[in-house]
């Protein structure tokens, strides 16, 4: 049956694993009609997806730097494109962003903006230059273009901090999951995420890690799309994203009806809702009024796709392929397979958004009385883990719009309950969580600990060591590195930690300009690039700290906030890397020869295959 | 002009090109998104509809046409090698 290497039978192989994973499905299917309860299926959901990808891990451990490294270039296209999506959508894409586009509304899609078309500046800017390039690790790429040890080690700065701040969410979010399916402590559960996150990566690294993505996009996909699905036909829609207008001019409708009331901070902290609820109080597709307004998305759309281009476990996925030219189609087919998800969020949105406010649908709540809504059974659930809570302000027995509090998580979370469709729909569901969590987990901290292992240990530190001892020094860093997140996460700072929009911030402030002038303007210097990365950084945090409201506090200026402060690091960054480069010497002749040679593309790699 | 200024000349000017479809899908259209809202898609609102689906094709259907149309400059300028050894 399998003729030739493991790559030529790719398809086959994949193809195989689907079809295996949807007889599981069809299994826990059987076994819930058969009466096996919910929670076993939840158990068995997590932990049977959780071995395939450990045993992926497994089959897929090397002993060689460049597999270890960037996979021993040869993934394909397409696979290459799967394992970025799911590189790239985190537990946040996947559990959190519906929930957003609820509560937040047009105002909020902007994520969705940003996070697909920062691809095309992946794509135009950066990512075939990079491949032609041949580095391991991003900081390897500044290191040798403007040479020096200082540039290598000021980009790894920004890396560390950049993705060290989006690890811990994903451990966080890893440990919720597991602790919640497995039924087991949430400190503990982060731990048990952690495990999983290891057993992927650190046999095989980079090779590990890209055959266990792939396997966890097909699993979180799936687990996005059927009950999307599922519900739409339920109202009557067989395919959901095409015919749901109506759906979203009913929402539109109903909240006029209803009102869109806010509450005072006075009310909501007398009623004593839980920390971290929202209620609705943005119109769902109604775009608001005001130039400010405009700015707003804008800006957080620009901070987004600038630092998607940024990021270095993404632009690192795209050193794994066999040439520039699938370097450039990957890119492609990435931003196609996280479309497939990011354009049915905001279905997702408007189905559940609907089911809880229309009145003619049975699942409505909002209207009903308090004592009737507080009886269901998913309601009860919920609110007895603080995830939904209700606050009866006017006094009048009835259920308002905005006297129901909800987390955002719920929202991906708790619809398969609300539409009353099987248990089984909430354990897949919760598969694909984990999925989502620990591929952009394990794309992180390998990102992290590669860099730290190559461009401080074996560039700076060590640079005669072996290729044994620096794979040993590899994974050592890369246990470690896992150890820490776990350890922050397990502490539950929510208090100090940031948003997963400050990691695109951080990337954006430090690292963009450096590399695509690197690649775009031969007369970017040494000088440059350090004032570039240390000025854009220095700048983006200052003004975090200024902001930020759990620093300072201060008044955002012209509404540049914490979510957005890339906007004053990257400009910083740009102005400080071309004034300081223009004030110093032009680059010799055989950096702007490599610049050249960077750019045409086909032929060798700069950097040789093992360096 | 030599083979190697000819192909970084078209290539950038194909960079600017996609880069300027890419502003109008992702700025240029939310620049002006209450007006672009009064218009109607399928019965959504246009800005919420491009927000929410349509900007985001737009990106995927770019990206394959900006590689495509780069493969074909780098074979025109003969460099359109397959793999690092060719």
């Amino acid at each position: 049956m399998f003729k030739g290497g493991f790559i030529q039978n790719l398809p086959k192989i994949y193809g195989l694993y689907t079809g295996g994973f949807i007889v599981f499905i069809l299994l826990m299917a059987i076994l819930e009609s058969a009466g096996v309860s919910a929670a076993n299926i939840g158990i068995m959901f997590v932990a049977f997806t959780v071995c395939i990808y450990a045993l992926i891990g497994y089959l897929s451990r090397t002993i060689q730097v460049d597999a270890y490294y960037v996979a021993g270039r040869q993934v394909p296209t397409v696979f290459n494109g799967m394992a970025t999506a799911a590189d790239w959508m985190s537990g946040a894409s996947f559990v959190a962003m519906a929930g957003g586009i609820y509560f937040g509304g047009y105002t909020y899609m902007a994520f969705l903006v940003g996070w697909t078309g920062g691809y095309v500046l992946v794509s135009t800017l950066l990512a075939p230059y990079l491949r032609k390039f041949g580095c391991y690790t991003v900081p390897d790429f500044i290191g040798t273009r403007y040479g020096g040890t200082l540039p290598r080690f000021c980009a790894t700065l920004v890396l560390v901090l950049a993705s060290f701040t989006y690890v811990t969410a994903q451990i966080n979010a890893t440990g919720t999951i597991a602790s919640r399916a497995l039924q087991i402590p949430f400190e503990l559960g982060v731990w048990v995420g952690l495990i999983s996150i290891l057993l992927c990566s650190m046999l095989g690294g980079m090779r590990a890690v890209t055959w266990t993505q792939v396997a966890q996009y097909i699993v979180l996909i799936i687990a996005y799309l059927i009950p999307i699905f599922w519900m739409g036909n339920k109202l009557g829609n067989i395919f959901p994203h095409l015919m749901l207008g109506d759906e979203v001019q009913r929402l539109a409708a109903l909240e006029a009806e209803y009102g869109l009331v806010k509450n005072s901070a006075a009310d909501i902290k007398s009623a004593g809702v839980p920390g971290g609820l929202k209620y609705i109080s943005n119109p769902h597709s109604a775009v608001p009024a005001g130039g400010m307004a405009v700015w707003k998305y804008l800006s957080l759309a620009i901070c987004m796709m600038v630092g998607t281009a940024s990021l270095p476990h993404i632009l690192m996925r795209y050193f794994t392929t066999p040439s520039v030219k699938s370097a450039r189609k990957s890119v492609a087919w990435s931003l196609f397979f996280i479309f497939l998800l990011y354009f049915s969020a905001p279905m997702l949105a408007t189905l559940s958004k609907l089911q809880l406010m229309d009145p003619n649908l049975p699942t409505a709540i909002i209207g009903k009385s308090i004592s009737e809504v507080q009886s269901i059974a998913w309601v009860q659930n919920w609110m007895s883990v603080k995830q939904v809570f209700i606050a009866d302000f006017n006094g009048d027995g009835i259920l308002q719009l905005n006297e129901w509090f909800m987390r955002g998580d719920v929202v991906v979370l708790a619809t398969p309950e609300v539409a009353g469709l099987p248990y089984v729909i909430s354990g897949l569901v919760a598969a694909g969580g984990m999925a989502a969590a620990m591929s952009t987990a394990d794309g992180l901290v390998l990102a992290i600990s590669n860099c730290l292992s190559h461009d401080i240990y074996y560039k700076i530190i060590d640079p005669k060591a072996d290729v044994r001892k620096r794979l040993i020094v590899a994974r050592v860093l890369l246990v470690v590195i896992g150890a820490l997140g776990a350890y922050i996460a397990s502490m539950r700072l929510t208090g100090i930690l940031g948003a997963v929009a400050w990691a695109f911030d951080f990337a954006m402030s430090g690292l963009f300009f450096p590399l695509v002038l690197g690649v775009w303007w031969k007369r970017a210097n040494t000088a440059g690039a350090v004032a570039g990365i240390l000025g854009g950084l220095a700048a983006g945090t200052a003004y975090l700290i200024y902001v930020g409201p759990k620093f300072m506090a201060n008044t955002p200026w012209l509404g540049i906030d914490h979510l957005r402060f890339g906007i004053i690091g990257a400009s910083v960054s740009l102005i400080a890397m071309v004034v300081v480069s223009l004030m110093t010497k032009a680059p010799s002749a055989a950096t702007q020869k490599m610049v050249d040679d960077v750019r045409v593309p086909s032929g060798r790699a700069i950097l040789g295959k093992q360096h | 002009m030599s083979n190697k200024e000819a192909h970084w000349t078209k290539t950038r000017n194909h960079m600017w090109v996609t880069l300027a479809i890419w502003f109008f899908f992702s700025i240029v259209i939310f620049m002006f998104g209450e007006s672009v809202n009064q218009a109607s898609f399928l019965g959504y609102p246009l800005a919420y509809y491009m927000s929410a689906q349509g900007s985001l094709l737009a990106f995927v259907i770019l990206i394959f046409w900006f590689a495509n149309k780069q493969e074909k400059i780098d074979d025109d300028h003969g460099y359109g090698g397959e793999r690092e050894d060719d």
